[in-house]
Formats: C-alpha cells, sequence, structure tokens
C-alpha cells in the first residue's frame, strides 16, 4: 500500500516536471495588436460637457430616447457609466483646478470602450463573437454571441453592458467605434465628427501620438505629461490629454501588460498541439496496464 | 471482489424527499420566470457584476464538487487499488448528475440559451473558457458512457440487446476512464484560470498566476472527503452500514492531498506578499481566513489523529470542513474576491438566484435517490434490523 502510493505521487511529479520543462519551450506570445488601426485622441482640456457626442451616439446605433434629455445639466449630478441605452456618456469631475477667484473647475470625461490594441475581451470570447479589426474597432457579431458575459467580466475598464432584461435574445452592448462609418474612406465616429469643440480628434494611433506629445510639449505646464491609453493594458485606440491627475478623473491606474498575455500564454503552452493531455493520456494509460497486470483480484474490472 | 452493487428497492417517499419536491417546483417556477422576463427579472446581476451565484456555485462549484467521479476512477481503475471500487459506483454518479447539473445551471445562466451549441462551430482557442466548455462537454458524455454498465446491469436480463452492449462496452472502458482523468484534470486546473484575465478586478489574495494549480489541486484533494461525505449521507439516510473500512483509509490520502494544497496556497501568500491583506478585517479578507482556516488547517489537523479518522462521526465532519473550504474557496474566487473599479454597490444574489440553484442542488439529490433505489450504485449492506 504505502509503496503504491509513492508510486503515485512519482508519476504525478513526473508528469509535473514533464510539464514545466515544456513550459519554457513554449514559444512567447506575440500581440496581435494592429500596427497603425484608427483612433480617437480625446483632449479633456477641451471639453465643455455639451454631451453632442452622446446625443450623436444615441443617433447613429438607433438607441432609445434618454432618461435626461441631452441639454440638461443635471445629468452630471451623478456618475453615470455606459449601459445597454448609451454607449458613451460625459461625466463631470473636479480634480483640483481652480480660476483666479479660487473656485474649482469642472473637467468632462466623455467614456466608452477604449478599442484596446490587445483587448481582454477578445481573447476570452468563448466563440470568438468579439475581434479586433485592423482598422482599430472591437467589434461584436452578435450571431456567434451565446451570452456568457465572459467579455464583461473580463474587461479592465468595465465597458460591456447587457441587455438583463431580453428574455431570449439579449445582445452584449457597447460603442461599436462606428465600425461602418470608419470603414469607408473619410468616415469619422458620429461622437468625433459633431464634437464643436474639436475635444475628440480622429486618425491613424501614431499620428495622434505625435499631435498628443507635441501639445504636451507646445504648452508648458498645461498637460499632464502622459498620454492616457498609449499603454495602458498594452495600448488602447482611444486616449486621452489631461490637465489634472488621470486618477483623479475616475480613470483607473491600469498595468501595462495587456491581460491576454498571462492567459494565453499558460493556455497555449500547456496545451497547443494538445500536447500534454495526449502525454497525461499516455502514462496514465501505461499505469493503468501496469497496475492491473499484476493484480490478480482485479479481474473485476478491464 | 466481495463488493455487489444492488437497488436499495426502498420506500421511495419520505418526508425530506416532499421538502426535495418543494424546492424543485419553487425553482422550475424562477426559471419559467426568467425565461419570461429575462435575466435582470430574477438576479442582481449587472454590468459590473456580470457573473453571480450561478456561475459561482452551480458551475465552479458544482465542477470542483463532482471531482470525486474522477479521483476515485483515477484510485481503483488507473492505480488498481480495487478494495476501492465500492465507492466509484456512487462517486461516478454523483459526478455524472454534478456535471448534469452544471450544464443546467449555465443554460439558465447564459443569455442566449438556444445558442448553447455555437461554440462548437465558432472555436477561440485563446479562451479559457472555450477549453473549459470543450472539456466538460466531452467528459458529460464520458460520464454518462461510464455510467451505462449500472444501467444494462439492471436491465439486461429483460433485454437481450443490453447484455451485448454491455460485453462490448467493458472492453474498451479503460479508453473513457482515463480520457475522463484526463478530460477533468485539464478543466478543473482550467477553471481557475478563468479569473486571470480580470487582474484588477480579482482580490490579491486570490488573483495569482498559479490559481489553475491551485484549482486542480484542490479539486483532487475534495474528491475522496465529497465521496466520504455523500456515503455516509446516503448510508446514514438509507439506514446502512457505513462503510467505515472503506472510508477510513481513503481519508487517509486526504493528508497528503490537502497538505499539498495548503502548502501551495501558503507558500503562494508568502512569495507573493499577500499576507499584508490577512487582517484587513474586510468581507474579503475575512473570506479568506475563513476559507483557509475552518476550511482548510481545522480538518488537516483533525485528519492527523487516526481516532477522529476512524469515527464516522469525526470523518464526516472533516469531509465536510473541506467541501467547506473548496466551496468557500469558489465562492471567493468567483464571487467575494470580484471587485470591479467602478462598482458603488456590492453584488448579493437574488431570492431568484438562489431559488434557481437550490432548487437544481434538490433536483440532483432527487434523482440521485432515485439512481440508488432503482440502479445498482450501492453495496453497502444493509444494517442489521434494517430492510
Amino acid at each position: 500500500m504505502t509503496l503504491s502510493r509513492r508510486n503515485f505521487f512519482g508519476i504525478m511529479a513526473g508528469t509535473g516536471s514533464m510539464i514545466l520543462g515544456r513550459t519554457k519551450k513554449a514559444t512567447a506570445w506575440e500581440s496581435k495588436a494592429p500596427d497603425n488601426p484608427y483612433a480617437c485622441l480625446v483632449d479633456l482640456t477641451r471639453c465643455v460637457g455639451c454631451r453632442k457626442c452622446e446625443e450623436a451616439c444615441n443617433q447613429a446605433n438607433h438607441l432609445p430616447p434618454p432618461d435626461i434629455s441631452f441639454d440638461d445639466k443635471r445629468v452630471f449630478d451623478t456618475k453615470r457609466r455606459p449601459d445597454d441605452s448609451r454607449y458613451t456618456v460625459v461625466n463631470r469631475y473636479y480634480g483640483g483646478k481652480k480660476n483666479e477667484q479660487d473656485e474649482l473647475l469642472p473637467t468632462f470625461v466623455k467614456i466608452q470602450c477604449m478599442h484596446c490594441q490587445d483587448p481582454s475581451c477578445v481573447s476570452a470570447c468563448i466563440v470568438g463573437a468579439l475581434t479586433k479589426k485592423d482598422n482599430g474597432a472591437v467589434h461584436y457579431d452578435v450571431s456567434k454571441c451565446i451570452g456568457c458575459r465572459y467579455c464583461m467580466v473580463a474587461c479592465p475598464f468595465e465597458i460591456p453592458a447587457y441587455e438583463y432584461h431580453n428574455p431570449m435574445t439579449p445582445q452584449v452592448r457597447k460603442c461599436t467605434f462606428c465600425f461602418e462609418k470608419i470603414s469607408k474612406t473619410g468616415g469619422r465616429p458620429a461622437c468625433a465628427s459633431v464634437c464643436p469643440m474639436e475635444a475628440i480628434t480622429f486618425g491613424p494611433r501614431k499620428k495622434l501620438l505625435d499631435i498628443a506629445n507635441k501639445r504636451i510639449h507646445e504648452n508648458p505646464g498645461k498637460y499632464v505629461h502622459t498620454i492616457y491609453g498609449e499603454k495602458e493594458m498594452g495600448g488602447t485606440s482611444w486616449m486621452y490629454l489631461s490637465a489634472e491627475p488621470f486618477e483623479s478623473l475616475g480613470f483607473q491606474k491600469l498595468p501595462l501588460a495587456p491581460p491576454p498575455k498571462l492567459t494565453e500564454t499558460i493556455q497555449h503552452s500547456l496545451f497547443s498541439f494538445l500536447w500534454s493531455p495526449i502525454l497525461l493520456y499516455s502514462v496514465l494509460s501505461g499505469v493503468m496496464c501496469l497496475k492491473n497486470k499484476d493484480d490478480k483480484g482485479g479481474s473485476h474490472e478491464s | 471482489m466481495s463488493h455487489n452493487p444492488y437497488p436499495l428497492q426502498k420506500k421511495f417517499f419520505t418526508p425530506g424527499v416532499y421538502v426535495m419536491l418543494v424546492f424543485m417546483l419553487a425553482g422550475g417556477v424562477t426559471i419559467l420566470a426568467r425565461f419570461i422576463g429575462g435575466i435582470g427579472y430574477v438576479s442582481n446581476l449587472t454590468n459590473l457584476y456580470p457573473w453571480g451565484l450561478w456561475i459561482g456555485i452551480d458551475v465552479a462549484s458544482g465542477v470542483a464538487l463532482a471531482a470525486g467521479g474522477f479521483t476515485t476512477a483515477a484510485l481503483a481503475h488507473i492505480m488498481g487499488k480495487h478494495q476501492y471500487e465500492p465507492i466509484i459506483r456512487p462517486a461516478l454518479l454523483t459526478a455524472a448528475l454534478g456535471y448534469t447539473f452544471v450544464v443546467l445551471g449555465l443554460l439558465v445562466d447564459i443569455g442566449r440559451t438556444w445558442a448553447i451549441w455555437k461554440p462548437m462551430i465558432y472555436w477561440n482557442p485563446n479562451s479559457v473558457l472555450f477549453e473549459v466548455a470543450m472539456c466538460v462537454m466531452i467528459y458529460l458524455n464520458v460520464l454518462y458512457i461510464e455510467f451505462i454498465p449500472i444501467v444494462t446491469q439492471q436491465f439486461k436480463s429483460r433485454f437481450r440487446l443490453l447484455g451485448v452492449l454491455e460485453e462490448h462496452l467493458d472492453k474498451i472502458m479503460w479508453i473513457f476512464i482515463v480520457a475522463g482523468v484526463v478530460l477533468s484534470c485539464m478543466h478543473q486546473s482550467s477553471l481557475g484560470s478563468l479569473m486571470l484575465i480580470a487582474p484588477t478586478k480579482v482580490h490579491p489574495l486570490w488573483y495569482t498566476p498559479i490559481l489553475p494549480l491551485l484549482f486542480l489541486v484542490s479539486a483532487i484533494a475534495v474528491g475522496y472527503p465529497m465521496v466520504i461525505f455523500e456515503t455516509t449521507l446516503i448510508t446514514s439516510s438509507m439506514n446502512l452500514d457505513a462503510e467505515m473500512d472503506t472510508l477510513t483509509p481513503l481519508s487517509k490520502i486526504s493528508i497528503y492531498l490537502l497538505g499539498l494544497y495548503m502548502i501551495l496556497k501558503i507558500g503562494d501568500m508568502i512569495v507573493r506578499g499577500t499576507y499584508i491583506y490577512l487582517f484587513d478585517f474586510t468581507a474579503q479578507s475575512n473570506a479568506f481566513l475563513c476559507e483557509m482556516g475552518l476550511g482548510g488547517v481545522v480538518p488537516w489537523i483533525m485528519l492527523c489523529f487516526e481516532k477522529i479518522r476512524q469515527s464516522r462521526k469525526g470523518l464526516f465532519i472533516i469531509s465536510c470542513l473541506i467541501i467547506f473550504g473548496v466551496l468557500i474557496n469558489r465562492i471567493n474566487v468567483f464571487i467575494v474576491g470580484f471587485k470591479p473599479f467602478y462598482s458603488t454597490t456590492s453584488y448579493f444574489p437574488a431570492i431568484g438566484e438562489i431559488l434557481v440553484t437550490s432548487g437544481l442542488i434538490a433536483t440532483l439529490m432527487f434523482i440521485y435517490r432515485l439512481a440508488v433505489t432503482w440502479l445498482p450504485v450501492l453495496s453497502a449492506k444493509a444494517k442489521k434490523g434494517g430492510v
């Protein structure tokens, strides 16, 4: 009995060390981010909170009319999140900026899907209903979706929303980056094209990063020296410039590595070519064969 | 072998069974409500808390607690420890029912129930959930195949064809037994990888890159206690012999398995330095202490005493504690430890969610009782004075 138990653990340890040995050899994870997709740069110092972007988004996506009309400023009294009836919202923060009279000045922050370069939701989606397009959009294909909501668990920006009150055909709802519009030449997302303050600049991501850096350096003291979205979670297609620290404006301090890096590394080093299940299967059938051959009492089972 | 499974053929309807029926009815009504009014109508799930009780208990805990199926198969069939054969069938029945229950829970939880087959066509090999789904689907079929001999044994005298089926199946059964163990190892660990995609949301006490290993080891560790737990329950409820001569040696293996799990978990805590959160006295730190202390350290110490292992009550308490520990662990990883940045409220399951889960558990117990009454699952002899 003691001997056999030792064998059992021996086999477990042997298999374990083989798995570890193999993991080291596995190829390193590579980003699947498009090289220079379309992106948007939001300059928070320009936004005046007119909510024209919310209205344009609502119309472009045929969303239901809002609870509080788009010209009602009382909406800023509470912090809102995007949901299934609004893909983008503007919130008001008092980040500490003051005028000459020592009154706090508001900063308006537009939020929507960030369209990550290496999106967690795309990696997580069980059926691949979410994909990162070359033009930058994280695109949702409802015909594949089963409604597991793992994308919502995965999203670090906590953006995808669900139609919880639709019993049979609910969808995941989030900003589409106006995928159809930006697929055409000269097309821009509804929100970017409507903004009267030119707070949202649409264009190729690399060009926008240049613009952002230029603004930071040509206006010393105006901006904090970070472009939010340049590196967070592996970089996003929506990026922000701000005069105040991002943490005081409701932005999360996020790690730079995209989360799929860890999960995909684990999955692929363990399961590429199904090597580990096949190995474990062979080892176990070998053990089964040996253990049952020398056991005279074992006639009961195969 | 001396063991000889037989259908108990005892009185089926007892007061306990009526209680089960009430829960089943309540669960059924709630499920109906879910398919009329939507998930939001019966649950507290939100955009920030997309997974709740149904995933935490029905799926994650259901899979973990059904681990008795593959651990006993590995021990008795693969390692050739034939003295444990009497517990294979009850463990197999629990596993088959447990996984059925997982799938039923999923059917209620996913938004597009009718689309459940789609992962078979649309593959995303990057997705941990895809791998879990594939393994669970195949393993459920393997479990049903492993269950066939129990049915054929009962009915082959009446239907000649079943006897032929049994004979042929017996020759290739080893393929399914080994496959069952391999598939279990794969998805038990991958269930732990599920939450690794959300590093900013899962509390650092649980978020660790070795979460898949912890899930696998804890599933293996909870397998035998689960068998002890249900064997004790069913033998006392059916007034049968306690089978202590099988269960006590089985519990000895748990010393090593639970010990290994505790070492990994505590070691991981030390390496990552997360012990700084231990005494925060938040819901998370309390839940972690509860999980580790009551569900890990206490039963491990109890296991080390042979006297406790030999007493039926002691062994039952140990098993309950270990099961509690693993159950709380899954709930912690998926629910308690899940804190989205933008959440202003915390999640607590709605009465509807609880009714669905309790209804499904009651159904599981109901079918288990049905199966042991009419099919040759249990081998425990009736106590003197019984029957």
